[in-house]
């Protein structure tokens, strides 16, 4: 086991007292020590929002690009290096809404990706907007009557996709949180693992009490039954569901690019005179 | 010896696979080549045609009027018609008695063969018209259909048939081989260049007329052991191209004018985030889908101004097909030695189009990473470090024991951190600044200068137009005194060069593929010096040196 000090997990932020970030950053650099990671052996990528900040929070190799666009940067490191573990990490605005084109096919590629998405259905950075999984009846300064749409359920988007890995977790259950991102990590292809995360300071419906209220953990679930998945995955409201909800084990992103075996492509060496023999081709 | 050959027909009737023939062929009679394609963007029907030009003299663009034209349907000679030259000659499958015009009937004679290989018929009677034996062609055939014998065979029976259906009417005559020359299309020497500069990972959305080096490069994926990924959208691409990049690999990305746009954003993160990456950038005329599958040099102000705020960035433009080998290898240097963006400025017009060049020589190429020796890093790793050139040491995750890297897309400190002070900012400014400011000194491409040492009118071009503009000159050159000035690199843009020959006192010509001016208003921005002359063109077609020749005498000269 690595010491978890290692991770720095207690630096200073720019997250508001009492978010819901902080249990969740204490609960991944426990579960990186516990999993025996040292930083350099793990790379994070991340879009923008207080979510994504998480690489300047906690110590490991971090790309903290553009809003939306998370997963795509993290796609070329499963080529480069099959060794590094990757963590994708944002909020629910970035992942769903903004990149929202990104998760749907990068579910079909089935990166050997940890994917933690800090769902506080809210807009907490531009201050209170509604976000994709907001519920229908918040008022926000936009959505002065409410949501125009219905919020979106990315848990049952993701087994609907027979995504490889599908969990549910929740900062007010640290314990449970760790161990499901243990599982992600053991999981081989990509893991989306949606955290209920609350936004102390604009979301005044889905507080710590809401979700506490309502969520349950799973129990004589089988997550390979697809069926069974699909039904857990369309609970959400008065009781929602936590844990492994859907799993499949099937070829990776790499695994369906033969020609790489296990090399590292970051490790290939390339000389222009190996190359020289496609100039002849064009003779 | 100059001779025009159009080949027309509409999309789906196979033009590639003559265009693919005749091309070796006249390649290996040691004949200079330059064709171009002229396609709509369409899968079927409509009407396509490709010209091949071909001389005993190197070539540098297309030309006007047309000496033989292969009319694979009866459409193409009515359109082509007022294009031929006095002594041209049309193949068609239309009986006439007009005498420009050679009855053959392909379909008949391909009927029991393979109808499937009409088009073999028209190239074997062109050889026979053109007065050029058909081992070559036999060997073209057999190259191109290679393991699929029975095709082989149908052809060569095919291009037989056509060959003695018709009777000679030209003396063309074999040159015999050249071995220092090749044939190469603007797009496969984009992705050559690349892969010759160590290219691992090239991320791209298809989108014409760019999709040429996403292909080429797919071709070559395996027996390299890189990867091609296509990605879901140009804004997919352009991200992981820098996950690319920052994870340790040499990195790319091709799309043209509306791929481009939904990239921007990318740009400025590769700027901000110093992350080295490669952008070929195919232009085709727009706004938003424009003419999809034709050529125009509009980009450059949108690719000079690419993202918001301000940020180190480089932009060159490929003169040709042969530039644009030695330009995409130099671009991978530049980017890994500034941890810069470069964007590649190519066209339809050369990216499409094929040119017999010199064989790439490769004695004067060297990859140079820029990475950081893990052995001079001490303490905690600063991705950002303040140094006196501006560039800071580059390591990607994993390369440094015991230490992490991380890349930001918001104003950062030394540690890639988050700040929002304002000396940070200001110092992060100047860093990057210090970058540009380098390679300015250090790397920048002053245009090549082609004429008298006293010009009384300077064509000035960027890119692709250099070809046409080198036969525009020598064809002006015996009634004026007129010298050439070709840009490589646009920007930052040298300055020393058009600054001299300004205060020479020549009149500048600017000759643009564009409505605007932009290289005019670029150099008038940068300067303040403006052209006399702007000859602009903006229908997605090429300019021919004929055809600036021309103008010139129109609208420079009157």
């Amino acid at each position: 086991m690595v010491d978890k000090n290692i991770y720095q997990a207690d630096r200073e932020t720019a997250w508001c007292p009492g978010c819901g970030n902080f249990p969740l950053r204490t609960a991944l650099s426990e579960a990186l020590s516990e999993m025996d990671l040292k930083p350099e052996e793990v790379t994070m990528f991340t879009g923008i929002g207080q979510a994504a900040k998480m690489p300047h929070y906690i110590k490991v190799n971090g790309f903290n690009g553009l809003h939306g666009r998370s997963i795509p940067p993290a796609v070329a490191m499963r080529v480069a290096n099959p060794k590094m573990t990757v963590i994708v990490e944002s909020g629910d605005g970035c992942t769903y809404g903004e990149g929202g084109n990104h998760i749907l096919h990068n579910i079909r590629r089935n990166l050997d990706i940890i994917h933690l998405v800090h769902d506080n259905q809210i807009y907490g950075l531009t201050k209170g907007q509604a976000s994709p999984t907001s519920m229908a009846e918040l008022i926000t300064p936009v959505q002065t009557h409410g949501v125009n749409a219905e919020p979106f359920n990315p848990v049952r988007f993701a087994v609907g996709m027979k995504a490889s890995f599908v969990a549910r977790s929740t900062v007010g259950d640290r314990e449970h949180l760790k161990e499901m991102v243990k599982e992600a990590k053991k999981h081989k292809g990509y893991a989306l693992i949606d955290i209920f995360q609350p936004c102390v300071s604009f979301n005044k419906i889905n507080t710590y009490q809401w979700y506490n209220k309502r969520v349950y953990k799973l129990e004589d679930h089988d997550p390979t039954d697809h069926a069974a998945a699909m039904k857990v995955a369309d609970k959400f409201g008065d009781e929602i569901p936590i844990g492994v909800i859907y799993r499949e084990e099937k070829p990776t992103f790499r695994e369906r690019i033969p020609y790489l075996k296990d090399k590292a492509l970051v490790d290939r060496d390339v000389k222009v005179e190996d190359m020289e023999y496609l100039i002849k081709e064009f003779k | 010896m100059d001779f025009n050959i159009v080949i027309a027909g509409e999309a789906g009737q196979g033009l590639k696979t003559v265009e693919a023939m005749l091309t070796k062929t006249f390649s290996r009679h040691g004949y200079y080549l330059f064709s171009t394609k002229d396609y709509m963007s369409r899968v079927r029907g409509g009407h396509n045609f490709m010209q091949i030009r071909i001389s005993d003299q190197k070539l540098e663009g297309p030309d006007e009027g047309i000496d033989l034209l292969l009319a694979l349907n009866e459409e193409s000679v009515e359109i082509h018609r007022s294009e031929m030259n006095e002594d041209g000659t049309m193949i068609s499958e239309i009986e006439s008695d007009e005498n420009d015009i050679v009855y053959i009937d392909a379909k008949g004679l391909a009927k029991d063969v393979n109808p499937r290989a009409v088009n073999t018929v028209f190239v074997g009677a062109a050889f026979k018209i053109m007065g050029l034996p058909t081992e070559e062609a036999e060997e073209a055939v057999k190259e191109h259909f290679a393991d699929k014998e029975s095709i082989i065979e149908d052809n060569l029976t095919l291009l037989k048939a056509g060959y003695e259906a018709v009777e000679q009417l030209y003396n063309l005559k074999g040159l015999g081989k050249k071995d220092d020359r090749m044939v190469i299309d603007g797009n496969s020497a984009v992705g050559l260049g690349a892969l010759l500069a160590g290219l691992s990972y090239y991320a791209a959305y298809p989108m014409s007329p760019s999709t040429g080096i996403l292909h080429y490069v797919a071709s070559k994926q395996e027996e390299l052991g890189i990867v091609v990924e296509q990605a879901e959208d140009e804004i997919a691409a352009i991200n992981m191209v820098l996950g690319g990049t920052y994870s340790g690999l040499r990195s790319m990305t091709g799309t043209s004018g509306g791929g481009l746009a939904l990239m921007a954003e990318g740009i400025g993160l590769a700027g901000v985030t110093e992350t080295p990456i490669v952008i070929a950038d195919v232009q085709r005329p727009g706004p938003a889908t424009g003419l999809p599958t034709r050529t125009g040099q509009g980009d450059l102000l949108f690719a000079v101004n690419i993202a918001q705020d301000e940020f180190p960035l480089m932009v060159l433009a490929p003169k040709d097909q042969e530039d644009a080998v030695y330009q995409t290898f130099r671009a991978f240097n530049l980017a890994d030695k500034y941890q810069l963006p470069v964007i590649i400025l190519s066209d339809q017009f050369i990216g499409d189009g094929s040119k017999t060049i010199k064989e790439i020589d490769t004695s004067d190429m060297k990859i140079e990473r820029h990475l950081v020796d893990p052995a001079e890093v001490e303490g905690e790793y600063k991705r950002y470090k303040y140094t006196e050139d501006g560039i800071s040491p580059r390591a990607y995750p994993g390369q440094l024991e015991d230490n992490v890297v991380l890349s930001d897309s918001d104003e950062h400190d030394e540690f890639a951190h988050i700040v929002e002070d304002a000396e940070t900012r200001n110092k992060m400014v100047a860093k990057r600044s210090k970058k540009m400011a380098k390679l300015k000194k250090e790397d920048l491409l002053e245009p090549d200068y082609y004429g008298p040492e006293d010009p009384d009118y300077i064509l000035v071009g960027w890119g692709s137009t250099a070809g046409p503009l080198t036969e525009a000159r020598k064809m002006l050159a015996d009634e004026y005194k007129v010298g050439h000035l070709a840009f490589n690199d646009v920007w930052p843009l040298p300055t020393k060069e058009i600054e001299a020959k300004a205060a020479s006192g020549a009149k500048l010509v600017y000759v643009e593929n564009n409505a605007g001016a932009q290289f005019d208003r670029l150099v008038r921005s940068e300067t303040g010096i403006k052209a006399d002359y702007n000859i602009l063109k903006d229908d997605g077609r090429p300019f021919s040196g004929r055809e600036i020749y021309r103008r010139f005498k129109e609208e420079v000269s009157k």
